[in-house]
């Protein structure tokens, strides 16, 4: 078995649940940390990537340009990567963060909408960056649409495709079937990556399906800290890890120590599969919308798990947050029509 | 009264839909169709209704402008080549409504500035900004006129269906050029927009959320009048603009939410953001017939 690249999501995709407020001093404090655990690859940016401050999905403690410049020049070995959702970022986002120093780009579009990365991955790759296709919600595409929105971005320039579970929905088989089918077509050189989140508890077991069907990147974060239930946690994929001899370079004590000393005593909220987050998982929707749905329940009266069932009947994708205080709304209003 | 003569450059699904709009129109006549392919399906509509084609480009076009007599040309291509069309046709004398991003021309959302680009009298270029600008700004528009906006953002969520390949390839263009109008046309301080593009079937209908960062407390009352006054203005052009929920005040913050629903002219009826952008861009075209062309007439 080759490698296993990990890479950390604790700074990025566990931006959503501290509401993108993480601090410029935690983010050193953490990255730092691991890099030092020996994680190759960390992530950070506004939990919605590159240019994601906003009202829409929440303004950041401080910006993309400032999280990324602390971030670094403090890596003694790791790299860092930054996420960016073309719609949302724009290429003048991306040259900051080359500028800056970041080394890996992955750009990030619905599953099916992959014709929307062409002016962002053909930039990355003009500048050389490690170029990642990000392709999110992929529990929505069959195995067969997801390898031709694969192949789109691979002829832009991608040099590595990501099946991106981004409402922890799918379960080990689901997993096998999606990257297996990319393995098998994509050229070899094209490497393959698995993004879970841990909404119905999936997130060990789906990913150790994805290395076994030939992914190579592996996205993980400290304690779990991500959107929803979290992602895969670090430090419980490395301990399986290296029963099952995958060799990932990581130190799994230390990675556990930073879950317990660092990551848990920031968290706003345990992460945890409560009723909410487990419906993210069930309903198959973008695991950022649930504190959204939350604050809609305490403001509007609705339940945030009816919002989240009615936003899966919907088809939403991911960045349609503000879907969902509208949608509170109407429900709110069609409840008081009824009484 | 005579009517203007136009032509459209890009026979797509935008420069379609807008020759059905100009083939209603009191005040325009659709004579030219555009294309760069001579198989193309548009090409073959547009003369089967009755317009002359070329599939030449507008190199194809220049030698009939002055002979059919073309005041004002509709550009549906892209905004790279925009600019050489929108030069060519000015030294003939002719108003090019821009519907690609290039935004070279001042830009134009109707009920917002239309009056004021009137007043000024005759310009070679107006730009008809996005589809998310045209839905979205008449609403920062209608909050700014009340009281100062530092922030405007808008969400654009449109169908699959309804997003071509020239905005897909291009999407940065939709992003920046929609901010700097959120600032320019709508009046606030600082602009950022965001498109989401949705795959659902049946396809959703366009809808697009507005916020506005006030300064100071918000006047809820004449924020409230101000939009739904709005909201009438803009449905004198596209009937199915709809406000679906708010204006809502949290501290400074005032959100609105809207739905776009097309005319099912020849785009479907979920396409409410090309539906905007050609109807748009007809009103424009037809006030400036009105305005401008036929009082030098």
């Amino acid at each position: 078995m080759s490698k296993i690249i990990v890479h950390d999501m604790t700074l990025r995709d566990g931006m959503h649940p501290q509401r993108h407020q993480t601090t410029v001093e935690q983010m050193i404090a953490i990255s730092t940390a691991l890099d030092d655990a020996g994680v190759p690859l960390i992530e950070v940016t506004h939990g919605d990537g590159l240019g994601g401050s906003s009202v829409n999905y929440g303004f950041a403690a401080a910006t993309d340009e400032e999280y990324l410049s602390a971030v670094v020049p403090r890596m003694k070995n790791a790299k860092v990567s930054a996420l960016l959702l073309p719609g949302i970022g724009t290429v003048d986002h991306l040259h900051m963060a080359h500028e800056i120093g970041v080394s890996t780009i992955r750009v990030a579009t619905h599953c099916t909408e992959a014709d929307c990365s062409e002016q962002h991955i053909t930039a990355a790759r003009k500048l050389e960056m490690d170029t990642v296709g990000f392709l999110m919600l992929a529990h929505m595409a069959s195995p067969e649409r997801l390898l031709e929105e694969a192949k789109k971005m691979v002829s832009y320039g991608a040099n590595c495709i990501y099946v991106t579970d981004s409402a922890g929905y799918m379960l080990p088989q689901d997993v096998l079937d999606r990257v297996g089918h990319l393995r098998q077509h994509l050229d070899p050189s094209i490497e393959l990556g698995f993004h879970g989140h841990h909404n119905l508890g999936m997130g060990v077991s789906n990913t150790v399906a994805a290395v076994q069907a030939g992914a190579v990147r592996v996205d993980l974060a400290s304690a779990g800290l991500g959107a929803g239930a979290g992602n895969t946690p670090l430090e419980l994929f490395i301990a399986v890890a290296n029963r099952m001899g995958m060799d990932t370079g990581v130190d799994l004590f230390k990675v556990q120590d930073v879950a317990e000393d660092l990551v848990i005593p920031m968290m706003h909220n345990p992460i945890r599969a409560d009723r909410d987050a487990a419906t993210l998982g069930y309903a198959g929707v973008y695991s950022s919308f649930l504190l959204f749905a939350k604050r809609a329940e305490a403001k509007y009266g609705v339940s945030a798990r009816e919002i989240l069932m009615e936003l899966g009947r919907r088809g939403t994708v991911g960045g349609q947050e503000d879907m969902i205080e509208d949608l509170a709304l109407t429900m709110a209003k069609a409840r008081e029509l009824q009484a | 009264m005579k009517k203007i003569k136009c032509a459209m450059i890009g026979p797509g699904n935008i420069g379609t839909d807008l020759l059905y709009k100009l083939q209603r129109s009191e005040w325009l006549e659709p004579v030219w169709m555009v294309g760069i392919d001579p198989t193309s399906e548009g090409l073959a509509r547009a003369a089967k209704m009755g317009l002359k084609t070329t599939a030449e480009g507008v190199d194809g076009l220049l030698p009939h402008v002055l002979e059919d007599d073309i005041k004002i040309a509709f550009d549906a291509t892209s905004a790279y080549v925009h600019a050489e069309n929108s030069r060519k046709l000015n030294e003939l004398g002719v108003l090019m409504i821009d519907l690609t991003p290039a935004a070279i021309g001042p830009f134009c959302v109707p009920p917002v500035n239309l009056e004021a680009l009137l007043a000024a009298g005759e310009v070679p270029n107006v730009n008809m900004v996005t589809c998310g600008g045209q839905a979205t700004i008449p609403m920062v528009a209608a909050v700014s006129r009340v009281q100062p906006v530092e922030y405007g953002e808008i969400i654009a969520t449109v169908s699959t269906k309804s997003v071509g390949p020239g905005t897909r390839k291009n999407i940065d263009e939709f992003t920046r050029t929609t901010a700097g109008a959120i600032e320019k046309v709508g009046g606030a301080k600082q602009g950022k927009a965001i498109i989401i593009i949705n795959p659902a079937e049946p396809p959703l209908m366009m809808r697009d959320t507005v916020h506005c960062l006030v300064e100071g407390e918000p006047d809820q009352a004449a924020i409230t009048e101000s939009v739904h006054a709005m909201i009438k203005e803009v449905q004198k052009y596209v009937p199915g603009y709809k406000l679906v929920n708010g204006p809502i005040f949290d501290g400074n913050r005032v959100s609105i939410f809207l739905e776009v629903e097309g005319l099912g002219d020849f785009l479907p009826k979920y396409a409410g953001n090309l539906d905007i952008m050609t109807a748009a861009a007809a009103r424009t075209a037809e006030m400036f017939a009105e305005h401008v062309f036929n009082k030098e007439a």
